[in-house]
């Protein structure tokens, strides 16, 4: 299936919900979906039979400078197809719907997000730190982020 | 025995130093504390496995510290794990030896500027002996260390340290 | 399974003792935890409860770093330190996405040759795989035997780029230089004599009667699990998906060779178990060297530096590319904004997805038992832990 037809299938499920789409002239086509309703679309993209989007491919947050950004590629094995899904929330208040409870594979994505970029992730089961200790302070991917002087007593500048 | 193997008439005497028969043993079975960090842990183990058969040193991968007398810092250090790291140093028991190995160990290697994470040199938390350039170090370079760390090791003594 | 054992046990005179769950960390510092993996394991007697992994002891910010490049082509180092055993995977997969986002078209001799180099990389990386996982299961020899073999393919590497691990070799666009000469005919020999290796260890390791008790049977992963937990490579094959990139997503030009797709079939037990994982990198490693060998007889020629572009400054946008690596699906997301600097790159690692599984599947099994379904994941925590 095209990205047009994906594209055409979600804005005639959720309208107003689909902000913005890109889908030709960029390597990979993309659909902007109102952060809100980013589990509601994720959970009609699995187990819609046209679709079927049982595999994650990646989550992965962005710093846009201003705003945080989160990126899904999805893919289905089933009719191999792919697409990029794309939300944006405030830096201020980082609260996106977590889609774990759809793809399992989410939860360390999330985590991953939540430890590196400090997205709050509504739903999630067991949002902790996962890369950095459980004491570290700040965001590391941020880009107005800053590394610590010490770090326990250990010097972290070279 | 090698050389003196069936060349004596009668039951014989070697004279020699304390220190010279202590050191030659401790040097000739250097225990190594199994324990790999990053690339150059795969390093390690190549120097370890058939081709370069880091075992006719006497190094023998023990996995508990308690067993062992040299540890080899083969990876990046973050912060996370130095404590871990001196915690295993701390249990090793003396006289014990830390050979740094690679780039990332001995300063932070390529991660020195923007690792935010990583602890810039394995010596800003135990003491290192010997230190092994390289990113990674062939295990040739491995096992160039470790003679210079048995070379340091011959020339150790017992004797009390007159003060000056 | 839990539940039962859980139950209080009544002694010969009717007393009842009382039984608890014990935590036991395994890691950081574990001789089959392959590197720095720490995990918290409940147990109840032998059995595990739940096992919690702690990441992280080996963060290197790679993607940090990669913010602070003054150009494409120095990522590629920093790529190369991500999965330090399979290197030349890393390079490929993150010039695939370099390249599908700059729009490059690159020759058809670099094609063939990074063909030819991941696939000897992925034989490399497998024997590492084969042969630790063997050590785990109380089998040395395929370890020294393997290890031998590897050195071949190093050298190899180490003809054409000069390093043993670390390669810096295949960039955006091409190579950093083209084969040796000598290079195609000492290949073609390699595999040769890798053959009876393969043929030796398989014959020595996967049909012995101790390794199949070990590992038959055991960690056994369903395909909705593995789909729903995006697990790839041979951990998603090892269940029954037939799924393969190299042939259902395809890159560089692996869809003129001929070769099959190495699925699990249950033969020691049931599908999906820690056996089925373990065959599937076997048998992989011969698809490999049909792949080589179709490579190497019709390498063509050209320019492998003709489509290296001398400044790289993309149009704003972003790019996903994936290969298929040794592990599982190697994927790079790179957002690019109008500078020479990589705005974001993040770093899609097939280990970290495939461990993330690692609960439901211990759950119920051995201690033991542990040991063995780790090894057959097959992570690198350089990977995981980026």
């Amino acid at each position: 299936m095209t990205a047009q037809e994906i594209h055409d299938i979600l804005k005639s499920q959720f309208g107003e919900a689909i902000l913005e789409a890109k889908l030709e002239n960029v390597p990979d086509p993309f659909i902007k979906i109102q952060t809100e309703k980013i589990k509601e679309v994720a959970e009609f993209t699995k187990s819609d039979d046209r679709l079927q989007f049982d595999y994650l491919m990646c989550l992965s947050g962005v710093d846009y400078k201003g705003k945080l950004g989160i990126t899904y590629h999805l893919y289905s094995m089933t009719h191999r197809h792919k697409i990029v899904l794309k939300i944006e929330v405030p830096t201020e208040t980082p609260n996106v719907p977590s889609v774990e409870s759809v793809w399992k594979t989410a939860n360390w994505h999330e985590r991953e997000a939540y430890d590196l970029f400090g997205f709050n992730f509504v739903g999630h089961p067991d949002q902790r730190r996962i890369l950095l200790p459980e004491d570290w302070e700040g965001h590391p991917l941020r880009k107005d982020y800053q590394t610590p002087e010490f770090y326990n007593g250990m010097k972290v500048p070279y | 025995m090698g050389l003196l193997d069936q060349k004596f008439e009668n039951s014989n005497i070697v004279v020699t130093t304390m220190d010279n028969l202590l050191n030659w043993a401790r040097l000739s079975s250097l225990y190594q504390m199994q324990f790999g960090l990053a690339c150059c842990a795969i390093e390690m183990m190549a120097a370890s496995a058939s081709n370069f058969d880091m075992m006719r040193f006497g190094v023998i991968p023990r996995a508990t510290p308690r067993q062992c007398d040299v540890m080899i810092v083969s990876g990046t250090v973050t912060l996370k794990m130095a404590s871990r790291i001196k915690r295993l140093y701390d249990q090793m028991p003396e006289p014990r030896y830390v050979i740094s190995m690679g780039s990332c160990s001995n300063c932070g290697g390529p991660y020195w500027e923007h690792g935010y994470h990583v602890l810039k040199g394995v010596d800003r938390v135990i003491p290192v002996d010997v230190y092994v350039p390289g990113c990674p170090p062939r295990p040739e370079a491995l096992l160039e260390g470790l003679i210079k760390l048995q070379e340091k090791i011959r020339n150790e003594t017992m004797v009390k340290k007159k003060a000056v | 399974m839990t539940e039962t054992h859980l139950h209080a046990i009544k002694t010969s005179t009717g007393r009842t003792l009382r039984t608890e769950e014990m935590v036991v960390n395994m890691g950081p510092q574990h001789p089959s935890t392959h590197g720095v993996l720490r995990l918290e394991v409940v147990l109840d007697g032998e059995i595990v409860v739940d096992v919690i992994p702690h990441l992280g002891y080996l963060h290197r910010c790679f993607e940090k770093h990669c913010e602070h490049m003054t150009s494409y082509q120095q990522v590629i180092p920093y790529v190369d330190r991500m999965d330090y055993v399979a290197a030349m995977t890393n390079e490929h997969a993150f010039v695939v996405a370099a390249e599908k986002l700059l729009k490059i078209e690159v020759p058809e001799r670099v094609h063939y040759i990074r063909i030819i180099m991941a696939e000897l990389q992925r034989i490399a990386s497998h024997l590492i795989a084969i042969g630790t996982f063997g050590i785990d299961m109380g089998a040395f020899t395929p370890f020294l035997y393997y290890f031998r073999d590897r050195e071949k393919i190093l050298e190899l590497f180490e003809m054409t780029c000069g390093a043993r691990l670390l390669y810096n070799y295949i960039w955006i666009g091409g190579l950093s230089h083209d084969i040796p000469p000598q290079f195609v005919e000492r290949t073609k020999e390699f595999c040769t004599d890798f053959k009876k290796t393969l043929k030796e260890v398989n014959d020595l390791l996967n049909y012995n009667e101790i390794f199949i008790k070990r590992t038959a049977n055991v960690g056994i992963l369903p395909k909705d699990l593995a789909i729903n937990y995006a697990c790839s490579g041979p951990m998603l094959r090892g269940s029954g998906v037939d799924f393969d990139l190299r042939r259902d997503d395809p890159y560089t030009l692996y869809n003129k060779f001929e070769w099959d797709v190495i699925v699990g079939k249950g033969e020691m037990g049931t599908v999906g178990d820690v056996w089925d994982r373990n065959i599937v990198r076997q048998r992989e490693m011969w698809e490999s060297l049909r792949i080589i060998e179709q490579a190497i007889a019709t390498l063509p020629e050209g320019d492998v530096q003709k489509a290296v572009p001398k400044r790289i400054r993309p149009v704003p946008g972003d790019a996903y590319g994936r290969v298929e690596g040794p592990r599982g699906e190697l994927g790079f997301y790179i957002v690019a904004e109008d500078s020479v600097t990589p705005y974001r790159i993040k770093a899609r690692a097939p280990a970290f997805v495939n461990l993330s599984v690692i609960n439901e599947i211990s759950k119920g099994a051995m201690l033991a038992d542990l040991v063995a379904i780790m090894g057959s994941i097959d992570i690198v925590l350089g990977e995981v832990d980026r």
